[in-house]
């Protein structure tokens, strides 16, 4: 009896990996960010076909500027739809982080000093925001959709409404955004580290955890509550840190800058890359390439002279084709069969 | 054919309120044995299972493991004396492999300074523990939302006893399950049942079932104990009868 194996669980419905290359190609196929890669090479393919100037340093330069931001926000997000909360303010604290910086600054402090000022003020948000969802039971949605207007007040308050320059020297602006593909290299940097929290860590493991099944999460221990507060915190403080590398770059900051548009860019970066708004699953590296597809769509058509009002429609097209194939996929690696 | 009792419950009395859930339950459990614990909806089985899992504390009565006194005053508590329980479908998280379900929070690190997860360790040690239980599934990279009920019991199973469980609490295992994925669970259970270091309570609705795979049943009315049994020694037909004695005495009472 005690040697017996079960073999009535080596059911034939449930397949294991593939040997070879069709197997591999398969089992790339079946990947969440898979239709979104395949996607993006045809439209890059698509837009240097239509337009010469497409692969250009100069064309680059402005590509990659404008994907940097949603791509960070992206992975804060990311996290916090893991574990099935959002976060709608994030654009905001966008906007704050650079005012919070040149304040600090002007009353005396150096410019990392009020780098990390800003930064930590911005943590601070994702700790109030935090602490209403998680232990007064607002739902964060609704949570940061008050934190949005609240922050946008404080923002334009501290202000008075007026864009401010920002500080620092040469070698640190340039670091820090100004250098065209700096804003880019901080956001692939930060995705690499993303990614591992999420893939290689306990922290990633219990985040998956929390958003796919809280309960069996809570009995094996984990504390969903701290997981929770810290994505919370991580998605406000990557925004901020957005906002900063943006501001280095421009110069200067508006307080109207970022606000709800960068955020849903960055939302919209995760959905498409493969990452369920119900939770439980996501990808960092996926909201990398739907950050991309975006930014290729914005600026393809921008060379094209197609105009902004055409482009909200094709991003609102392309956000419901990645979903309807996202949907669709992941049904069919339920089903196993492809 | 059973060891020492591992688990036994002395008179406990459950108060949520005005309400008594359990009213003077006693109970025990010995290792290498099944009890079964049979009863109606709102019959205080699940209340028992939670004081036994430390969830719940019990307003008053006395809780043994291996004959010793012990206060379970909490999940983990009581998971450090090597009980622990299995739910059917709250067990497992869908969007993870079977083998980081299988180190669910008990996951294992690569050494300092980065403290990554061991991947290649848990798959191995998930291979070994579904191997030493006889439960055969084709891969441990499998997402567990993949699997069949049975397969997923199985693996909720599988990590109670990977994680030393002494105790075993087994919540409704096969309700909701066909003949092929029940058997599949049964088989297991009595690989367990015959290793003998484990104690098993399951709780359950269906009589047939349960008198078959256990050695004792004990069968649970308005939060008292109202018949107990060893398994061979009463019927289906017995205990519906018992229960519907009771009913019209309650009606009548």
């Amino acid at each position: 009896m005690a040697t017996k194996t079960t073999e009535a669980a080596r059911g034939p419905d449930v397949p294991g990996p593939r040997a070879g290359l069709p197997g591999r190609i398969h089992d790339f196929l079946l990947r969440p960010e898979a239709s979104v890669i395949v996607v993006a090479i045809v439209l890059v393919i698509y837009f240097q076909f239509a337009n010469a100037n497409f692969l250009t340093d100069a064309n680059l330069q402005t590509l990659s500027q404008f994907i940097a931001a949603p791509v960070i926000i992206a992975c804060g997000e990311i996290m916090l739809l893991i574990c099935r909360e959002i976060d709608l303010s994030v654009g905001q604290v966008f906007a704050l982080a650079p005012f919070v910086m040149e304040k600090t600054h002007d009353v005396g402090l150096p410019v990392i000093a009020s780098m990390i000022a800003a930064l930590a003020v911005c943590a601070g948000i994702g700790w109030i925001i935090g602490f209403i969802t998680i232990r007064l039971k607002v739902p964060s949605f609704i949570t940061t959709l008050g934190m949005l207007f609240l922050i946008t007040g404080i923002t334009l308050t501290i202000s008075r409404g007026f864009p401010a320059d920002t500080p620092g020297g040469p070698l640190l602006t340039n670091l820090m955004g100004n250098w065209g593909y700096a804003e880019f290299c901080w956001a692939l940097g930060l995705v690499a580290v993303m990614h591992i929290v999420l893939r290689h860590t306990r922290w990633g493991l219990h985040t998956i955890s929390t958003g796919g099944n809280a309960v069996a999460a809570a009995e094996a221990g984990i504390n969903i509550d701290r997981i929770r507060m810290g994505n919370f915190i991580l998605t406000s403080t990557l925004g901020g840190f957005a906002g900063l590398l943006e501001a280095f770059r421009i110069g200067s900051t508006d307080p109207l800058a970022g606000g709800s548009n960068i955020m849903f860019l960055g939302v919209a970066s995760g959905v498409i890359g493969g990452t369920a708004i119900a939770g439980g699953t996501g990808t960092i590296v996926g909201g990398l390439v739907g950050g991309i597809v975006l930014g290729v769509l914005q600026d393809g058509f921008t060379l094209q002279g197609i105009n902004a009002f055409t482009f909200d429609i094709i991003i609102g097209a392309a956000i419901l084709l990645a979903m309807v194939a996202n949907i669709h996929l992941a049904r069919l690696r339920g089903a196993g069969t492809a | 054919m059973s060891g020492a009792v591992a688990l036994r419950a002395e008179r406990i009395v459950k108060k949520f309120g005005n309400v008594t859930a359990l009213d003077g339950v006693s109970m025990h459990v010995a290792r290498g044995e099944m009890l079964g614990i049979l009863g109606d909806n709102g019959a205080g089985k699940s209340t028992l299972m939670k004081i036994l899992t430390g969830y719940h504390q019990p307003s008053s009565g006395q809780v043994y493991v291996d004959g010793a006194p012990v206060a379970l005053d909490s999940v983990d508590r009581a998971r450090g004396f090597g009980i622990e329980c299995v739910y059917q479908d709250l067990a497992l998280v869908n969007g993870l492999s079977i083998y980081h379900n299988l180190f669910l929070n008990r996951e294992i690190l690569r050494p300092w300074p980065f403290r990554l997860l061991d991947h290649k360790e848990m798959r191995r040690r998930a291979i070994a523990a579904l191997e030493d239980i006889g439960v055969h599934i084709p891969s441990v990279d499998l997402e567990v939302g993949r699997l069949s009920g049975g397969q997923r019991q199985a693996i909720a199973v599988a990590r109670a006893v990977a994680s030393n469980a002494r105790i075993l609490l087994l919540d409704e295992p096969l309700a909701a399950m066909g003949a092929r994925e029940a058997g599949l669970i049964i088989d297991l259970i009595e690989r367990l049942k015959a290793r003998g270091d484990i104690a098993i309570v399951m709780i359950a609705h269906n009589y047939a079932q349960t008198l078959e795979i256990c050695d004792r049943i004990m069968l649970m009315q308005h939060g008292e104990v109202t018949y107990e049994s060893a398994a061979a020694e009463t019927s289906p037909a017995e205990l519906l009868e018992i229960v519907r004695r009771e009913y019209r005495a309650a009606r009548a009472g």
